[in-house]
């Protein structure tokens, strides 16, 4: 029964781990992948020295928690809200808050381009022309972006991440709040002193599993929202983008594997942590 | 005071209610407008796009986008048959193999679950990173321009074969395993039988998870995929929207009526695209929400 998903484990997720010996070797097509000369750490030096490892390790760690705790703190809000509804609404609402969750980034991208497009969007063309401010070339001035990416992720990914906190909020037992309610607890007491510490456990499991792919970014996110416009690297540039130009585009396989070793390890190294760091405040929320 | 008056004792004053209905139906429209934008600029006449730019109401209206559009469908259609092709070979495949890995280390008398377990699990913590996959998938595989380069990558997925898991070992009792056996079944008519048709909800709900993944995959497709006719819809979007002549030079209308094509602007044209191509998922998704929501807490919760 094992076999055939073992199979695609193998082929899919370990061959590429012991492919990892790229990033030492200096790959050229005349010897082949196994065959080119070994370089030790010389692929890593040439990514130090390069100068962007700077640029996109501030990045891809900003974004990432910039992105965790702005969608966290919101999720949570929008759920404990929706929770105090009263009607039918809260389900009508839900549907049209996980809407953007099912579009792929592509279609985001279009979203955005109609909104950001320099001479015909609806941002310059009419919105702030409401405030009488002129209209900003939006993919070359990189200022904007670190809100407009925010704000992007938050579009597409806050919904759905309410939708847990909606359930975990849902299974919380109903006799907490009566006897709340018989003690005179005001709602925002009764949010504070039930809600939030019952749902805490959910909220760390997910911070656990955000903060292992901490140096992982949307690739669509940064490349196809801001349409890979060359302006906006210095705000825009992530590991996985960058991986993605060296490897693609200057077709420089040695510095683009150093790059993708080191955000492995980082990445691995960084569960670890951040697992052995919740065992240590409370063993029953670590995830092993 | 019973239950029910308590709980409606229990809510938000109405004002609070009403503010807060306010304040959701803002979160709706700001997740609903921009799709409304696109849908509006694939109807606007041309000359209110180069004098107004795009607006929520435009001064005229146009069908030209999409009759040029659908005049020329062949790319368009092939692109959706490639599409649905991956997604629904992807999307079975998945569940299968998924299911047939999860059910094994969710025996707690099988002897060696918590290293297949271990197997599973360290793939989800540690991974050889793009560059190595390319290599691994272009040199070693030879999967350049083929479709299978756009499965194998999202086939399993570890956590929701930890999902599926908790999934068994939560529903099906061991007991019920155990009487079969007496009755003489073996474990693959044990696991189609019996296993498989009381976990239709999870096997929903992962084919569900694995038909929005597969259909909205473009990265793989965006690495491995070099001929123009292999392009799933998805990686045709991104050349439409980052190569506005790609889609002109793929309309053969230009040929044929050279006045009507000056008068097709760029804008609705690709915005008539995106249209045609985020339109199915649009419309299907609320009907599969309720299975969806199930699935996601199922795991969140369970953890």
């Amino acid at each position: 029964m094992l076999v055939p998903t073992m199979a695609v484990l193998i082929v899919n997720n370990y061959l590429p781990m012991f492919g990892v010996f790229i990033a030492f070797k200096n790959i050229n097509y005349i010897d082949g992948i196994l065959g080119s000369p070994w370089v030790g750490f010389d692929n890593f030096a040439f990514l130090f020295n390069s100068g962007s490892i700077w640029r996109i390790t501030r990045n891809t760690v900003g974004y990432s928690l910039a992105f965790m705790v702005f969608n966290t703190v919101l999720s949570v809000a929008i759920a404990v809200a929706i929770n105090e509804l009263r009607g039918r609404l809260a389900k009508t609402y839900q549907t049209f808050l996980i809407m953007p969750y099912f579009l792929s980034m592509i279609v985001v991208g279009y979203l955005a381009y109609a909104f950001l497009n320099a001479d015909k969007g609806f941002l310059n063309s009419a919105f702030l022309g409401w405030f009488g401010i002129d209209p900003i070339s939006w993919y070359s001035e990189k200022e904007y972006w670190p809100y407009i990416l925010i704000l992007v992720n938050a579009w597409k990914n806050v919904g759905i991440g309410a939708v847990i906190y909606i359930a975990a909020i849902a299974g919380i037992d109903h006799e907490y709040y009566e006897a709340a309610l018989i003690d005179g607890a005001s709602k925002a007491k009764q949010i504070l002193h039930i809600t939030l510490p019952l749902i805490q456990p959910i909220i760390v499991i997910m911070t656990i599993l955000s903060m292992g792919s901490v140096f992982n970014t949307d690739f669509g996110l940064f490349y196809q929202v801001p349409m890979d416009s060359g302006a906006l690297y210095p705000v825009t540039d992530t590991v996985d983008t960058y991986v993605y130009r060296v490897l693609m585009e200057l077709n420089d396989i040695g510095m683009s594997s150093a790059a993708a070793l080191a955000q492995s390890v980082l990445g691995f190294i960084l569960v670890l942590l951040t697992n052995s760091a919740v065992r240590r405040i409370n063993p029953e929320q670590a995830l092993f | 005071m019973n239950v029910t008056s308590i709980r409606r004792e229990n809510t938000v004053s109405p004002i609070a209610n009403a503010l807060l209905n306010a304040m959701f139906l803002l979160l709706a429209l700001a997740c609903v407008l921009p799709v409304l934008l696109v849908v509006i600029v694939s109807f606007t006449h041309n000359d209110a796009l180069v004098n107004d730019g795009y607006r929520f109401f435009p001064t005229k209206l146009s069908w030209i986008a999409y009759e040029s559009l659908f005049k020329d469908y062949s790319t368009l259609a092939r692109a959706y048959v490639i599409s649905i092709g991956i997604t629904v070979v992807g999307t079975g495949l998945s569940v299968i193999l998924m299911a047939l890995y999860a059910y094994p280390i969710s025996r707690q008398d099988y002897p060696f679950r918590t290293f297949f377990t271990f197997f599973l699990f360290f793939t989800m913590l540690f991974n050889g990173g793009v560059v190595s996959k390319y290599i691994v998938f272009t040199q070693a595989l030879g999967l350049l321009d083929s479709y299978s380069a756009l499965l194998l990558p999202l086939l399993i997925i570890p956590f929701n074969v930890i999902i599926m898991r908790t999934f068994f070992q939560a529903t099906i009792h061991p007991a019920l395993i155990e009487s079969a056996r007496i009755d003489g079944a073996g474990e693959f008519r044990i696991f189609f039988r019996i296993v498989l048709p009381l976990s239709l909800p999870v096997l929903a709900t992962m084919a569900l998870l694995g038909t929005i993944v597969f259909w909205n995959d473009w990265f793989n497709s965006l690495l491995f995929i070099r001929t123009e006719e292999k392009y799933p819809l998805q990686y045709l979007m991104l050349r439409v929207l980052n190569d506005v002549q790609y889609l002109r030079s793929n309309v053969q209308l230009a040929a044929q009526n050279p006045e009507l094509m000056s008068n097709l602007p760029d804008e609705s044209l690709q915005m008539a695209f995106a249209v045609v191509c985020m339109g199915p998922i649009l419309l299907v998704y609320p009907f599969f929400q309720k299975y969806f929501v199930k699935g996601l807490t199922v795991g969140a919760v369970k953890g």
